[in-house]
């Protein structure tokens, strides 16, 4: 039983097995292969060069006198933290990792009955499975800051904006994920218990939940690692957390202390990333 | 996953009851002491204009004849993320070597290499537009170096993961034969792993376009800025057209690069 592996999952990891092996591609230099090639890369470079003129990107700005003494005396403040102010920032960070948890878990709990719809193996019937889906791909498409920034314009500045913004995020996620490994169980048993007679209840509570509830487990693991990192800049929108402090921060200047959010945003989600690979390697 | 069959011992039984209850009890701790003071009073109203504006998008707004409108915003986002991934696309190409463990004899040198990669993976891109807003001014070639720099992370860990399932055979071969190590890149590593690059490149093009759109709520170009304008000035008919047009671009795209990866690998 192994799901295909998604980039999102390999992205992060552990979740999947890495990409299977593809046979070395061979150099074919068939005449009409070839200027199909040559055809595609001219394309891509004239796509790429109006886009430099579009946004008329100046590479030599980047390297100009203003944007290198800017640059250095942002980074010359940033080398040194202030260390005292990080005794006023471990509430928000706290309310950070909470913010991160409860989105998880809500959205995780939410993600199960439709992930459940969504698989086709569990509900063969395509008027289901495929509106569900499309439902779930429209959530998708939407960027957590994109949901923080609306939630905020609906219910205020605070963290249950971002809370909300997370739960939707994670729903997507966890929901997608979760129908792929469900998807990817081995039949056997389902054709078992389906040839003895069990309904579709007891299916899923006895043929589909042992074997799809490991994947889950770290699928939910690896959204709560992703929403971490969200959760810390949800408050550039107003959504709460961390991030709301690293703004006033930056806009007044105080790099040294942008600086010191900033490191220990770094150190707190590190630390998390590494205790939530522990726990999903343990898990599959 | 085979420990979950039926017959489980009590001590898995005990302990899954802990963590579980561990879950629950982090849960309410969270919900508990997360400050839900700032929920307006008025949320039902402003949903209700909410669901109007929404479901009467201000149509006017997809092509306005000069200037700022919904389908240049929507071009902009798309070429800061085409611009941003293509950078980091060849960016990364050197810590993803420097991060695979099959390319150094050293365990320190991937190691360290793939402790760089996730200290860039998880420096938010948002704050890194913020820098190089300072930098090169706002706009959107701010975005394109934020995106650029933040992919690294992403990419460099998945191109370095491709690196190491290298099939050995070709390179072993050339080394018999005695290729130098430049030769051996090029006939013997290359070739097998091009089709996967361009495949993640692609896959994190998706993300990107996503990325994009929100870059814009700091200043750094895309269709992010007339958003947080609209949604400030509670302008919701607006607000509904512009993430109508996300949403399409993101499905168009996705659509898109679905198909190209599929057809690479």
């Amino acid at each position: 039983m192994t799901p295909a592996p998604t980039p999102e999952a390999a992205a992060s990891g552990a979740p999947t097995p890495p990409p299977s092996k593809k046979p070395a591609p061979t150099l074919d230099s068939k005449g009409p292969q070839r200027y199909k090639m040559l055809a595609t890369w001219l394309l891509f470079i004239v796509v790429l060069v109006v886009c430099f003129v579009g946004v008329d990107a100046d590479f030599m700005a980047l390297f100009s006198e203003g944007a290198r003494s800017n640059m250095g005396r942002i980074l010359g403040e940033m080398a040194r933290p202030d260390w005292s102010y990080a005794s006023h920032i471990w509430k928000p960070m706290v309310e950070t990792v909470q913010i991160a948890i409860a989105g998880t878990i809500i959205g995780s709990v939410l993600a199960v009955p439709v992930a459940l719809l969504c698989a086709v193996n569990i509900m063969p019937k395509k008027i289901v499975s495929i509106p569900a889906r499309m439902v779930l791909n429209l959530v998708r498409t939407v960027p957590d800051l994109l949901f923080a920034a609306i939630f905020v314009a609906v219910f205020g500045i605070g963290a249950f904006a971002g809370m909300l913004a997370l739960v939707f995020f994670s729903f997507g996620l966890v929901a997608k994920l979760t129908y792929e490994a469900i998807e990817a169980i081995d039949p056997g048993p389902l054709e078992a218990m389906t040839a003895s007679g069990a309904n579709k209840i007891q299916l899923i509570v006895f043929g589909v939940i042992p074997q799809a509830l490991p994947y889950f487990f770290s699928y939910v693991l690896y959204t709560f690692e992703v929403n971490v990192r969200a959760a810390a800049v949800l408050g550039f929108v107003g959504a709460g957390g961390i991030g709301l402090h690293l703004d006033q921060q930056l806009n007044s200047l105080r790099y040294d202390r942008a600086s010191t959010i900033i490191l220990l945003t770094l150190v707190i989600v590190l630390l998390i990333d590494y205790a939530s690979t522990y726990l999903r390697r343990k898990l599959l | 996953m085979n420990q979950s069959v039926p017959s489980k011992s009590r001590s898995a039984l005990i302990r899954n009851w802990i963590v579980g209850a561990g879950i629950i009890v982090l849960f309410v701790w969270s919900l508990s002491s997360l400050q839900f003071d700032g929920i307006q009073e008025y949320g039902a109203q402003v949903m209700k204009s909410i669901w109007e504006g929404f479901t009467h998008p201000d149509w006017d707004y997809v092509y306005l004849p000069d200037g700022e409108d919904l389908l240049r915003g929507l071009l902009e986002t798309l070429i800061i993320s085409i611009l941003g991934t293509f950078i980091s696309a060849f960016l990364c190409i050197p810590f993803a070597f420097w991060a695979s463990n099959n390319m150094s004899r050293l365990q320190i040198v991937s190691g360290s290499g793939k402790f760089v990669l996730t200290v860039i993976r998880v420096f938010p891109e948002i704050i890194m537009a913020i820098l190089f807003i300072v930098a090169v001014g706002p706009g959107a070639f701010a975005g394109v170096l934020a995106l650029g720099v933040h992919s690294i992370g992403m990419l460099a860990k998945l191109y370095s993961e491709t690196i190491e399932a290298v099939d050995n055979g070709p390179r072993e071969a050339l080394v018999a034969s005695g290729a130098s190590k430049l030769q051996v890149l090029r006939f013997a590593v290359l070739p097998q792993v091009i089709p996967q690059f361009i495949s993640y490149a692609l896959y994190r093009f998706e993300i990107n376009i996503r990325s994009a759109t929100v870059l814009g709520l700091v200043g750094a170009g895309g269709i992010g800025t007339p958003l947080i304008f609209a949604l400030q000035t509670r302008n919701w008919s607006r607000v509904g057209i512009i993430l109508l047009g996300i949403v399409v671009l993101v499905i168009i795209i996705d659509l898109i690069s679905g198909w190209l990866r599929r057809r690479i690998i």
